[in-house]
C-alpha cells in the first residue's frame, strides 16, 4: 500500500480498514454511502462484503463475527434509516462488550441540521449505546478517526464505536498516512494490577473455607481461559459461570459447577449464600445473576476483579475491588497460591446438582412420552457434535435451553444476546459466526417468535451458501413470556400465541434444505441429516407447547430460594 | 442521605462530550442543579463543574461513569466543605428606584458592584454562594428587578491533587511505530 499519495476519503476508509487487518465487512448500501461502495467495488478481493437483508442483521452478524474470531467486527450502513436500523445491534454489542466499528454515512456537511433527505443525527442517537463515536466532516480526519475507532473498540473493556462520515468527507481528497494508536491520555485500557491487592486477595483466599469463583464474559474477552484453568486446577476451587461466561471453562472440568442466575444450576445458586468467599472474575453482578440483592451472598467476602472500574461496587459491594485485566490477575495469582479447596465443599455443589438432575434435567432431556422437549434436542445435539459446535441462540426459552443443555468445551462457543436480550439476534448472529468460522459447525437454536423477527436473513444465508444449521424450536408461543404468564398472571396468555408459517417451505423458497419433525422417533435421524448436510439447513421441530424452563429464581427472590419446579403446576 | 455534591471533571475539548456527560445524569433521573464548562490552564482541556443533590453512593457511581468516558481525563466529587465555590449573579434594576432607595448600604453589605449605569437602569454584580445570590435578590426585589441571571457554580477543590499532577500520571498521546 503506497502511502502519502492523494486519494479520496472513501478510499482512505478502505485503506485504513485494511491497515487494521479487516477482511470482512457486513453492510448494506444506500445513497449517502455510495462513494464508499464505489471504492469497495475495486477492492472486493481484499475486503469481503456480506450483503445482509436488513441493517440490524449486519450489526448482529458483525458482533458474532467478532466473538468467534477475536477480531473487531466492521459494519457499513447508509445515513438515515440505514443507520437507525443499526441501533438495536449497537446496543446489543454495547451491553455485551463486543468490539465492532460501525461506519454510517451522513449527508454532506453543508446539509447537516437542515432535515436533508435521509439525514439523522446519528451521533446523538448512538451516544448512550456506544463506547465512543465521532462525526467525520473532512477527508483529512479519516485515518485518525478510524485508528481511534479500532483502538477504543478493542482495548480495555471492549465495545462498539460509531463513525458517522459525511458524503463530502467521502468524496474529498486527502493524503493517506495511517498511524495506529498506541495510547491516548484520557483513556487507560490496561489498569496496573498492584501487589497490595494480590497480597490481600491471597490472604482472603487462605482465610476462606468455602470459596467459589464466578467466571464472567470478561474471562473470554481477556482471552484468559487457560489462565483460569491453571488457577482452578491448582486450587481445586469450584467455578460457576454467568450466561456470557459459558465456555470460559471446559464443562468436563471436575471443578465446573454450572451456571449462575435465574435459570442457572441449583448448586451454584444455592451455595452462593453458603460461600464465605466469592472471586468475581470479569463479571458484573447483573440482576439476572443476583436475584434479590438484599439477600445475596450473605456470608461471603467478595473479591471483584474487573477491567471496568465503574462495575466495581456498582451492584454488589466488594470487600476487595480490583480494577485490572483478569488475565493479569490470574497469571499473577496462580504461581503464588498454595491454597487447596476442601473436597467436601466442592462435593456439595455436585450433590445439589444431582438433585437438579433428577428433578429437572432427566425429565427435560430424557422424557419417554409426550411431545418433544427442547432440552432433549439440545442434549442430542451436544452429543452428536461432541461439544465442538458453535451454538448461537435467540432469546427466551430456546436461549436458556441452549445454555443449560449444551456441553461447552471450547472458548467462545456460545453466542447469545445477554445484556439486552434481543429477540431476532439468533439468525443474523449465526450467519456472522459462520462467516467468521467457515469450517466449524454453527448451529442456531431459535424459537418461532425470534426467528420471525429477522428471518429475511435467510436471503443472505442463501446468497453466500453459509452452511448454518438452523433449528427452530416451535411451540407456537412466545415461550418465556408465556411461562411468566402461567406462573404470575394466572395463565392469561395475552398476545403470546402465534401461528407460524410453514418454515420448511419458507426455507425452500430460499433454496435451503429443510425438514419438519413432530415425532420423537424422527429426531435422531433428523439431527444427523442436518449435521451431515453440506450447505445451510433448516430443521423445524414441534415441541411441547407449554413447557417451562426450570430451575428458576422468581423475581424478587434470593438466589437460594431458587425453585426446581413450580408447586402449583 | 441526599446532599449537595460538586463533581469536577476534566476532559478533552471535543464536540459532543457535554452531551455524553449530561446523559449519564438523565439516564439515572438525576437533576443537574448547576453546570459550567470552561477551558483550563492547560490548552485543549476543559473543566466541568456539576452540582447535584444526591446520595454519596449514587454520586460515586456517576463520577465513575463520567471518568469511564474515553475522552474524560478524570472525575472527582466533593462536598461543599471540601471546595471553595462561587457563582456570579447580575441584577438589572430601574434607575429611578436605584436613586430613590438606599442602594449604597446594600452594595456595601454584600460587597456587590455596580458594573454599568445607563439612563434607564443600573446593573449590579455580586459574587458569592447560592444563599448570597438569593438573599440579595430578595432585597432587590422591591426595586423592581428587570433582569436577573446567575452563572452557575465554579469551584476549586481544597485538598486534592492538581490537574498538572494528574496529567503527569496519565499516558501520552502516541502512535504505534511501524
Amino acid at each position: 500500500m503506497n502511502t502519502n499519495h492523494i486519494i479520496t476519503g472513501a478510499e482512505a476508509i478502505l485503506l485504513a480498514l485494511l491497515k487494521e487487518k479487516t477482511d470482512t465487512v457486513f453492510g448494506y448500501p444506500g445513497g449517502a454511502i455510495m462513494p464508499i461502495y464505489d471504492k469497495l467495488f475495486n477492492r472486493r478481493h481484499q475486503l469481503k462484503h456480506i450483503l445482509v437483508r436488513h441493517e440490524q442483521g449486519a450489526a448482529h452478524a458483525a458482533q458474532a463475527y467478532a466473538q468467534v474470531t477475536g477480531k473487531t467486527g466492521v459494519c457499513f450502513a447508509t445515513s438515515g434509516p440505514g443507520a437507525t436500523n443499526l441501533i438495536t445491534g449497537i446496543t446489543n454489542a454495547n451491553l455485551d462488550s463486543i468490539p465492532v466499528v460501525f461506519i454510517t454515512a451522513q449527508v454532506a456537511s453543508a446539509f447537516l441540521g437542515t432535515d436533508a433527505f435521509q439525514e439523522t443525527d446519528m451521533i446523538s442517537l448512538s451516544m448512550p449505546v456506544t463506547k465512543w463515536n465521532f462525526q467525520v466532516t473532512s477527508a483529512d480526519e479519516i485515518p485518525d478517526a478510524i485508528a481511534k475507532a479500532f483502538y477504543f473498540a478493542n482495548t480495555g473493556r471492549p465495545g462498539p464505536v460509531l463513525l458517522d462520515i459525511t458524503k463530502d468527507a467521502q468524496i474529498g481528497q486527502t493524503t493517506f498516512n495511517y498511524k495506529r494508536i498506541k495510547s491516548i491520555r484520557s483513556y487507560n485500557p490496561h489498569p496496573a494490577l498492584n501487589d497490595a491487592d494480590t497480597k490481600k486477595a491471597l490472604s482472603m483466599i487462605s482465610a476462606s473455607k468455602k470459596p467459589i469463583l464466578f467466571a464472567g464474559h470478561g474471562v473470554l474477552l481477556a482471552k484468559a481461559t487457560r489462565q483460569l484453568e491453571a488457577f482452578i486446577n491448582k486450587t481445586g476451587m469450584p467455578v460457576a459461570v454467568t450466561l456470557l461466561g459459558k465456555s470460559a471453562i471446559d464443562e468436563d472440568s471436575p471443578y465446573y459447577t454450572g451456571m449462575l442466575g435465574m435459570h442457572g444450576n441449583y448448586g451454584p445458586n444455592v451455595l452462593t449464600n453458603e460461600a464465605d468467599l466469592i472471586i468475581a472474575a470479569g463479571m458484573r453482578f447483573d440482576d439476572r445473576v443476583t436475584g434479590n440483592l438484599e439477600k445475596y451472598a450473605t456470608k461471603a467476602q467478595i473479591i471483584h476483579v474487573d477491567i471496568d472500574k465503574a462495575e466495581l461496587n456498582k451492584n454488589v459491594k466488594a470487600h476487595l475491588p480490583i480494577c485490572a485485566d483478569i488475565k493479569d490477575f490470574l497469571e499473577k495469582m496462580t504461581p503464588m497460591i498454595s491454597y487447596k479447596t476442601d473436597e467436601a465443599w466442592l462435593q456439595k455443589f455436585h450433590e445439589l446438582n444431582h438433585i437438579e438432575k433428577e428433578k429437572v434435567i432427566d425429565r427435560e432431556c430424557s422424557p419417554h412420552e409426550g411431545k418433544i422437549r427442547a432440552g432433549e434436542i439440545v442434549q442430542l445435539l451436544s452429543e452428536k457434535t461432541r461439544g465442538n459446535a458453535i451454538i448461537v441462540t435467540d432469546v427466551g426459552q430456546n436461549q436458556m435451553m441452549g445454555a443449560r443443555y449444551y456441553h461447552y468445551k471450547i472458548p467462545n462457543s456460545l453466542i447469545t444476546s445477554g445484556g439486552l436480550g434481543t429477540m431476532g439476534f439468533g439468525l443474523p448472529a449465526a450467519m456472522g459466526a459462520q462467516v467468521g468460522q467457515p469450517n466449524r459447525t454453527v448451529v442456531l437454536l431459535s424459537g418461532d417468535g425470534g426467528f420471525q423477527m429477522t428471518m429475511q436473513e435467510l436471503g443472505t444465508i442463501f446468497q453466500y451458501n453459509l452452511p448454518v444449521k438452523m433449528i427452530i424450536l416451535n411451540n407456537n408461543f412466545l415461550g418465556m413470556v408465556r411461562q411468566w404468564q402461567q406462573l404470575f398472571n394466572d395463565k392469561r396468555y395475552a398476545e403470546t400465541q402465534m401461528p407460524t408459517p410453514d418454515f420448511p417451505m419458507l426455507a425452500k423458497a430460499f433454496g435451503i434444505e429443510s425438514k419438519l419433525v413432530e415425532e420423537r422417533t424422527q429426531l435422531d435421524t433428523a439431527i444427523n441429516n442436518m449435521l451431515h448436510h453440506q450447505g445451510p439447513y433448516l430443521l423445524e421441530i414441534k415441541i411441547e407447547k407449554e413447557a417451562n424452563v426450570f430451575p428458576m429464581i422468581y423475581p424478587g427472590k434470593a438466589v437460594d430460594e431458587i425453585v426446581l419446579e413450580d408447586a402449583v403446576l | 442521605m441526599k446532599e449537595t455534591y460538586t463533581i469536577i471533571a476534566f476532559s478533552e475539548n471535543h464536540i459532543g462530550l457535554l452531551n455524553r456527560i449530561t446523559i449519564i445524569f438523565t439516564r439515572r433521573h438525576i437533576n443537574i442543579e448547576s453546570l459550567t464548562v470552561s477551558s483550563t490552564e492547560m490548552k485543549g482541556i476543559h473543566r466541568f463543574t456539576i452540582v447535584v443533590v444526591e446520595s454519596e453512593e449514587q454520586i460515586i457511581k456517576v463520577a465513575k461513569q463520567i471518568e469511564k468516558l474515553t475522552e474524560v481525563l478524570f472525575a472527582d466529587w466533593y462536598l461543599n466543605d471540601q471546595i471553595v465555590y462561587r457563582e456570579i449573579a447580575l441584577y438589572k434594576i430601574p434607575i429611578e428606584s436605584a436613586i430613590q432607595k438606599n442602594l449604597e448600604q446594600v452594595l456595601r453589605e454584600f460587597n456587590a458592584h455596580v458594573v454599568d449605569v445607563q439612563k434607564d437602569f443600573v446593573i449590579i454584580e455580586n459574587t458569592g454562594h447560592i444563599d448570597d445570590t438569593e438573599k440579595l435578590y430578595e432585597i432587590l426585589e422591591p426595586y423592581g428587578i428587570m433582569q436577573f441571571v446567575r452563572s452557575g457554580m465554579i469551584s476549586v477543590s481544597k485538598n486534592r491533587k492538581e490537574l498538572s499532577a494528574y496529567l503527569k500520571e496519565l499516558p501520552i498521546n502516541e502512535y504505534v511505530k511501524e
